[in-house]
């Protein structure tokens, strides 16, 4: 009667140390996967932000033939285009970007003052591709600080938090220029 | 969006589930009646109900990704054929990191809607029409691929594809048992040991199931797609931080009243409006609508206060419908982290064009997908789009007359 009980005791006891070792490689896996997908959402920043350094050139030179009186705009564009392109660093990089964009959001303002600009379909195209880039380059931001988000949640609740020590906190890309985060007021 | 689509994915099965228990059981009901009890005809029901859903399942997933695109007459497109339309979904795709782009088809018809198709995301695919290119402003046409993405990232397509085949074989099960108890009941009354009253009994129960598993899983059906055309919304709501364009673009949509040209109570579940019937009317709220009221998904969108993430959806959803129980299940909720503020009023676009343009535009990149030229003509300077199969025939220009090969 005695050794029955024993070998239940026993089997139930194996079988609970079976799943905490599932239970332990499903949490430790889900980690693994919410921080990959972090760290793909921070590369897709990435390919936006080149698409943009390379689109910015070809621009600039639509522009020139129209906006002759401009060329201080049009060369601080080239300008932070450069910077950013030479940035190193995240926190150098966010900053270069930041400015590149407000530089952009100024160019395109400016734009609005010349018609015949605006009528060629070159510059019109150009302008759709960057804009679009824009676009992409928030969404990128935007999706890689929600799948940050949610590996930090899932790093820091409760069951996983007990296993979480190897997994480090991931940080957020915050906006480094105050002024992108305004809208842009078009002046007429 | 793990979270996301594990709970929800989790319900849903709970729900296909429980359509399948009512097949099995609509099987065993016809099975049991016909043999008058006999378990081995009970077996045989049971199991002839799932032979009709797996053969059924089979003929839907041969191609089926491809059936709705070409039935709505879609033409695939590339960028240079409508720009504005990929980058947005390209877009989309980034803010929904969906991974990998969906192919981009455009549908040539008046009625605005878009729809997705694609049980996984390699297949995955978004159509809209020159309709919705027409009538929609960027932020607009964002919001309805955001929610067509969104149906993509839901799983959605494979989950309504799943639930109608099992909402099928009810169907056909209770057609044809409804049949063969009516006709071939009588005969087998004779063989039975069992007395006359268990077999009238089994068989009223069988018909009643018979009658009543149809529309069971019909109410099912249909409020399974409701269900998910509000978590498409939120989704949507999520990618593009701005609710107000999607909101917009259903007011739109819904406020022009042209019928679409493909109309099947099966393919409506897939787009992001229930096409309006042949009449031009929209159909009055019912069980069997496949997409809650468009008035009622605006006024959810309008109601986030501000916020864009699956709470905000949640709690307005509360409010605006009035209804108890959940819409997203719990872990979705809890992983969706702070609340997520919506982007502020966007400034129209600069260059905001007319809609003729638009028109124009929409239709150009649908007829250079099919295959169309673009030849200048020599006399007048007019762009002519040419079909393929008139490449190197003399055409005469409409405008001025001037005849020429077109090379």
């Amino acid at each position: 009667m005695g050794e029955g009980f024993l070998l239940l005791f026993v089997l139930i006891a194996m079988g609970a140390l079976a799943l905490a070792v599932i239970w332990f490689i499903a949490i430790y896996n889900g980690l693994v996967r919410a921080r990959n997908e972090k760290d793909n959402g921070w590369s897709q920043i990435d390919v936006q932000l080149k698409r943009r350094h390379d689109l910015i050139p070809n621009l600039v030179e639509t522009a020139k033939g129209y906006m002759k009186h401009e060329r201080e705009t049009l060369e601080a564009v080239i300008q932070a285009r450069n910077a950013a392109l030479a940035a190193r660093g995240p926190a150098a990089a966010g900053r270069a970007e930041g400015a590149l964009g407000a530089a952009m959001t100024g160019f395109f303002g400016l734009a609005e003052s010349y018609p015949e600009l605006k009528a060629n379909t070159n510059f019109l195209s150009l302008q759709e591709e960057l804009s679009s880039t824009e676009n992409k380059i928030g969404f990128a931001r935007q999706a890689y600080n929600d799948s940050a988000t949610r590996y930090n949640n899932r790093r820091e609740t409760f069951p996983a938090n007990l296993v979480s020590g190897g997994f480090a906190k991931a940080e957020l890309f915050e906006i480094e220029v105050a002024g992108e985060r305004e809208v842009p007021q078009v002046q007429f | 969006m793990w979270e996301q689509i594990r709970s929800n994915r989790i319900r849903s099965g709970f729900v296909v589930a429980g359509m399948g228990v009512l097949l099995v059981v609509a099987g065993l009901a016809l099975g049991g009646a016909l043999g008058g009890g006999d378990p081995g005809a009970l077996l045989l029901g049971g199991v002839a109900a799932l032979g009709i859903w797996f053969v059924l399942w089979l003929v839907s997933i041969q191609g089926g990704d491809r059936v709705m695109l070409r039935m709505a007459g879609a033409r695939r497109i590339e960028k240079r054929d409508h720009p504005q339309l990929w980058n947005v979904v390209e877009e989309m795709s980034i803010a929904s990191q969906l991974g990998r782009m969906p192919a981009v088809y455009i549908v040539e018809d008046p009625s605005p809607n878009a729809f997705a198709t694609g049980r996984k995301t390699e297949n995955a695919a978004v159509a809209v029409t020159t309709g919705l290119l027409r009538v929609c402003e960027r932020d607009e046409l964002q919001g309805v691929v955001a929610h067509e993405l969104g149906h993509i990232k839901n799983r959605d397509v494979a989950l309504m594809v799943t639930a109608g085949v099992m909402m099928g074989a009810i169907v056909l099960l209770a057609e044809v048992g409804v049949r063969a108890l009516w006709f071939g009941g009588g005969r087998r009354r004779s063989r039975s040991s069992g007395g006359g009253g268990a077999e009238a009994i089994l068989m009223v129960v069988a018909i009643v199931l018979l009658i009543l598993a149809p529309i069971l899983s019909q109410l099912i059906y249909f409020s399974l797609s409701r269900r998910r055309e509000y978590l498409a919304d939120a989704s949507a709501a999520l990618f593009t931080r701005y609710p107000e364009g999607l909101a917009s673009a259903l007011e739109k949509i819904s406020g022009v009243a042209v019928p679409l040209a493909d109309q099947s109570k099966v393919t409506a579940p897939m787009y992001i409006v229930r096409p309006p019937g042949p009449d031009g009317a929209m159909r009055a709220t019912s069980l069997t609508a496949t997409h809650p009221p468009v008035a009622e998904r605006v006024r959810i969108l309008r109601s986030m206060a501000g916020q864009a993430d699956a709470r905000a959806y949640e709690r307005a959803w509360h409010q605006v419908t009035g209804k108890g129980g959940a819409l997203m299940g719990a872990r979705t909720l809890a992983a969706s982290g702070v609340a997520l503020a919506a982007a502020p009023e966007r400034a129209p676009e600069p260059h905001a064009e007319t809609r003729a343009a638009r028109a124009r535009q929409a239709s150009d990149a649908f007829l250079s997908a099919s295959g169309y030229a673009r030849i200048p003509c020599p006399g007048c300077g007019a762009i002519l789009k040419v079909p393929s199969e008139l490449a190197g025939a003399v055409t005469a220009c409409p405008r001025c007359g001037t005849r020429f090969r077109d090379e």
